[in-house]
């Protein structure tokens, strides 16, 4: 894998960066969706949130990086008892994935070659503890999106096919990019997202010129780049770090719950999983801002990565649905 | 065609020599160019590009680009052969009849490029029309766009730099010094044509080092700066630059960056003379420009008309039909236990061939069988019925007859049927989506009729069906029976005016959702408010003929299938 483009030196895209920053803080959030223009850093974003996940204690040849021993599943020939750090894994999903690669399957070439029947994982088993990103997740083909869809909502992986009888966990956060020009995405798989964002191209000219010149210095020499902003990196990656430390400790008073309930039903979001992200989204702010209470701006803050995507459509509101909740969070919150 | 030369040629010629020379840095080139002598020579030309050639086709498959199991060596040698794709080695990618190019290939052909192992790709667009193109998820990726249409063989004589001079050139290029301004105002520039964007402007920053080092410069000159933008922006301008005492672009577009004061563009570091290089992109400007924005704001982008049809492709989910031989591919999965039947019978001879094999079993390619299922995809009728007073009063008893004849078409064809009517304030689902023919002839009868014309409303339950029906994996078609009199806004008041502007909104919105249809004038004589929403929802217009319901149903019939 070459070289990934600093996270911290991503010029602009506030909204982006924060929703990557928030689901390293609290996965349980469900992932990230970043829809938007071409060229506007969604791929670049997500690669280099990797290089900022801190590194998890997994027992050494689990396929599904199973934390102690004990969790690996039977049907893995794990020998070692040793414990590793390994960086959080995050597994690409490529388009053109098959079914038995997402699910795992039948070991075809044991199989063939020596009749044996054995489980060869697939990406989800590796995905578990991490992340899974898919480029492109509007292409995606509806039977891997159905695979999917269960999997994220149960946490875990059931293999039934060819007579095997496997299963295993699977608990992935989601983190897809997209171009809405090129399909719409299944109001399922939208659901699925914790938070979502829509990204468009800078319209500043110096902040254009400022995209292009990192971008360019990197091309050109991406391990000085790199080594440029180490400090920022390290920077950020303390933050999450010691905001993962305080999350628990965040206040949630009544007096938010009530805000995130009026804000939801004034939006007429489907669900009480807008509610819960919103929450979530909101204390994971606030600690990330090292704040002791959930307040009304970081509620603000959140509100349209935890709702955009969770209203109804509306065919004749043309003005996007994050303006529309912004509009909608100004009611409510005053 | 016009008597002077065509400057097409010198441009495509240079982008070659510039591809020559940073072939990965710029991406590479679109075509748009017939199959014929011109285009040949030029992809002769290619040769000088210092990559492996690989020519795919717009079906090419995930196995073939980015590797998969190589099912003859496995067999043979017992353990698991990977064959590798396209995408593990670097290469010059050429893909002809790009305009065919699905949004998946694309997207595929996209990642390819953008892991950086030293891929370039030349798409030849062959497309005729305006509407017809290679996708631009592709297009943005690639520095150069030549259009060849108007290029004459006479002129199309290949001088491109001797060898000798590409190789000093690259050599060269990694030392090619550019300051922050030559980022700066070819930025600008990229916003005052109306580029979104950023890869354009990154593209053309490496273009113009490109040619810095093919003409032995060693840095970045204003002479190399003026020619990258008038290589890379003319194809990309949405926009004429606001020069112009009339801006021709339209007001919805993203337009913060030429609306900013002029002082901002003055203000930006560059000390060359911007409206040179304004100019010289602007005379480069395809004199389409104005049309493709229009085409661009209007219709569905490249779904109709470029043969690409709905997808069915029923071997993944839907009802297992019997295995079948054939070589897997990301489409297909192996069916083991039918691929172990077929190799059973054949052990004992096989056995006697190759004594000392170790397979347990031995298999041959010609026994994999591959599972097969049929998933079809059902189509969606949605009748929208006009049962205001107007249309009750004409030939709502007619429309009637006819709808009940296409209901018993679609039984015949196992379509599923929704029928959705709008009369007085709204409109109203009377049937949601289903296959009994029995219910939907009871509601259609049971259907009052009178009041005012929602039509905006009936259009906009009408696309919400739609809309969910296609989540379900129906295609969706449209069926609207009305007098095109909308005399009912959107929220229910009677305003003729804002009624029209409603209706013109929400057809507008369909016709975005990409949902086929046909309009059927109800109207006692035919007149154009029907045509001009039949032209606006992008549908067929048919007038009701005054015949029988039979005919009807046959036009329609008709209608929806071709």
């Amino acid at each position: 894998m070459t070289t990934a483009f600093p996270f911290s030196a991503i010029v602009g895209q506030d909204q982006m960066k924060l929703a990557m920053i928030l689901t390293a803080i609290e996965p349980r959030l469900g992932g990230v969706l970043v829809f938007g223009d071409r060229g506007t850093g969604k791929s670049t974003a997500v690669r280099a949130l990797a290089a900022l996940l801190p590194p998890i204690p997994v027992v050494e040849g689990c396929p599904v990086n199973s934390p102690n021993p004990a969790d690996c599943p039977d049907w893995a020939t794990v020998i070692s008892d040793k414990t590793i750090v390994r960086p959080t894994p995050v597994i690409d999903l490529p388009l053109g994935v098959t079914e038995d690669r997402v699910t795992g399957a039948l070991d075809i070439e044991r199989a063939l070659t020596r009749g044996e029947k054995a489980f060869e994982p697939g990406l989800l088993a590796r995905a578990n503890r991490g992340y899974l990103y898919i480029d492109e997740v509007n292409l995606l083909e509806d039977h891997i999106v159905d695979l999917l869809l269960d999997v994220a909502q149960s946490g875990e992986n059931v293999v039934e096919r060819e007579g095997l009888s496997v299963r295993h966990p699977a608990r992935f956060v989601l983190v897809g990019s997209g171009n809405p020009e090129e399909g719409e995405l299944r109001p399922q798989l939208l659901d699925r997202f914790g938070l979502s964002v829509e990204v468009t191209s800078p319209t500043d000219i110096e902040e254009r010129i400022e995209v292009i010149r990192r971008r360019d210095a990197f091309d050109r020499a991406p391990e000085a780049f790199v080594a440029d902003w180490q400090a920022q990196e390290a920077d950020i990656r303390d933050r999450i770090l010691a905001a993962r430390g305080t999350l628990d400790a965040t206040d949630t008073s009544d007096a938010a719950l009530r805000d995130c309930a009026e804000l939801c039903v004034a939006l007429g979001a489907d669900g009480l999983r807008g509610e819960l992200t919103l929450l979530r989204a909101a204390r994971a702010l606030a600690a990330y801002e090292r704040a002791a209470d959930v307040t009304r701006d970081h509620l603000r803050h959140v509100a349209p990565l935890a709702l955009s995507h969770r209203l109804r459509r509306d065919p004749l509101d043309e003005s996007g649905s994050a303006a529309r909740v912004a509009r909608t969070v100004a009611d409510v919150l005053g | 065609m016009t008597d002077a030369p065509s400057p097409a040629w010198p441009r495509a010629l240079r982008a070659l020599a510039l591809l020559a020379v940073d072939p990965t840095g710029l991406g590479g080139i679109t075509l748009r160019a017939r199959a014929g002598p011109v285009r040949q020579s030029l992809e002769r030309a290619l040769e000088q590009v210092p990559l492996t050639q690989r020519r795919l086709h717009p079906d090419v498959s995930d196995i073939q680009l980015f590797g998969g199991t190589d099912i003859a060596a496995t067999l043979a040698q017992g353990r698991l052969v990977r064959d590798p794709g396209l995408a593990d080695t670097p290469a010059l990618l050429i893909l002809p009849m790009a305009e065919r190019t699905t949004p998946g290939l694309a997207a595929r052909l996209g990642a390819i490029l953008d892991c950086g192992r030293g891929h370039a790709l030349v798409l030849l667009d062959e497309g005729i029309d305006n509407d017809e193109h290679a996708p631009g998820t592709l297009g943005d990726r690639l520095a150069f766009h030549v259009d060849l249409h108007d290029t004459r063989w006479l002129e199309a004589r290949v001088s491109l730099p001797a060898p000798g001079d590409l190789d000093p050139a690259r050599k060269r290029l990694r030392h090619v010094a550019s300051s922050g301004n030559d980022a700066a105002a070819l930025t600008a520039l990229a916003a005052r044509f109306g580029i979104d964007s950023p890869r354009a402007p990154l593209l053309a920053l490496r273009t113009a080092r490109a040619i810095a080092a093919l003409d032995g410069h060693d840095h970045v000159t204003d002479t190399a700066l003026r020619e990258a933008a008038e290589l890379v922006y003319p194809s990309r301008a949405t926009m004429l630059p606001q020069t112009d005492d009339d801006p021709p672009q339209p007001a919805d577009q993203d337009t913060t960056p030429d609306d900013a004061p002029p002082d901002q563009d003055q203000s930006s570091p560059d000390a060359l003379p911007d409206d040179i290089m304004v100019e010289a992109v602007r005379a480069l400007l395809p004199p389409s420009l104005l049309d493709q924005i229009a085409d661009a704001r209007s219709g569905p982008r490249g779904a109709s008309g470029t043969g690409a049809g709905a997808r069915r492709r029923g071997n993944r989910r839907g009802r297992p039909l019997p295995a079948r031989p054939g070589r897997p591919d990301s489409h297909a999965r192996i069916d083991v236990v039918a691929t172990l039947r077929a190799a059973v019978p054949w052990q004992r001879l096989r056995r006697a061939h190759h004594p000392g094999a170790p397979q347990r079993v031995i298999i041959h390619p010609g026994d994999i069988r591959l599972r097969r299922y049929e998933d079809r995809s059902d189509r969606l009728l949605i009748f929208t019925v006009d049962a205001s007073g107007s249309a009750a009063m004409a030939r709502l008893a007619e429309a009637k007859g006819a709808v009940e004849l296409l209901l018993a078409q679609a039984y015949a064809r196992r379509d599923q049927v929704a029928l959705v009517a709008f009369r007085g304030a709204g409109a109203e689902v009377l049937l949601p989506p289903t296959r009994s023919l029995v219910q939907a002839k009871r509601r259609l009868a049971g259907m009052p009729g009178g009041g005012g014309t929602p039509l905006a409303a009936g259009l906009v339950a009408a696309s919400v069906l739609a809309e969910q029906a296609r989540g379900r994996g129906l295609s969706p078609a449209l069926a609207l029976l009305t007098d095109g009199r909308a005399n009912v806004a959107l929220d229910g008041a009677g305003d003729r005016a804002r009624a029209m502007e409603d209706t013109a909104q929400t057809a507008r919105h369909c016709l975005s959702q990409n949902i086929p249809g046909v309009v059927i004038d109800t109207a006692t004589r035919p007149g154009d408010a029907p045509a001009t929403l039949a032209a606006q929802l992008g549908a067929r217009y048919l007038a009701l003929p005054r015949a029988d319901a039979q005919g009807i149903s046959s036009a329609v019939t008709a209608a929806l299938d071709g």
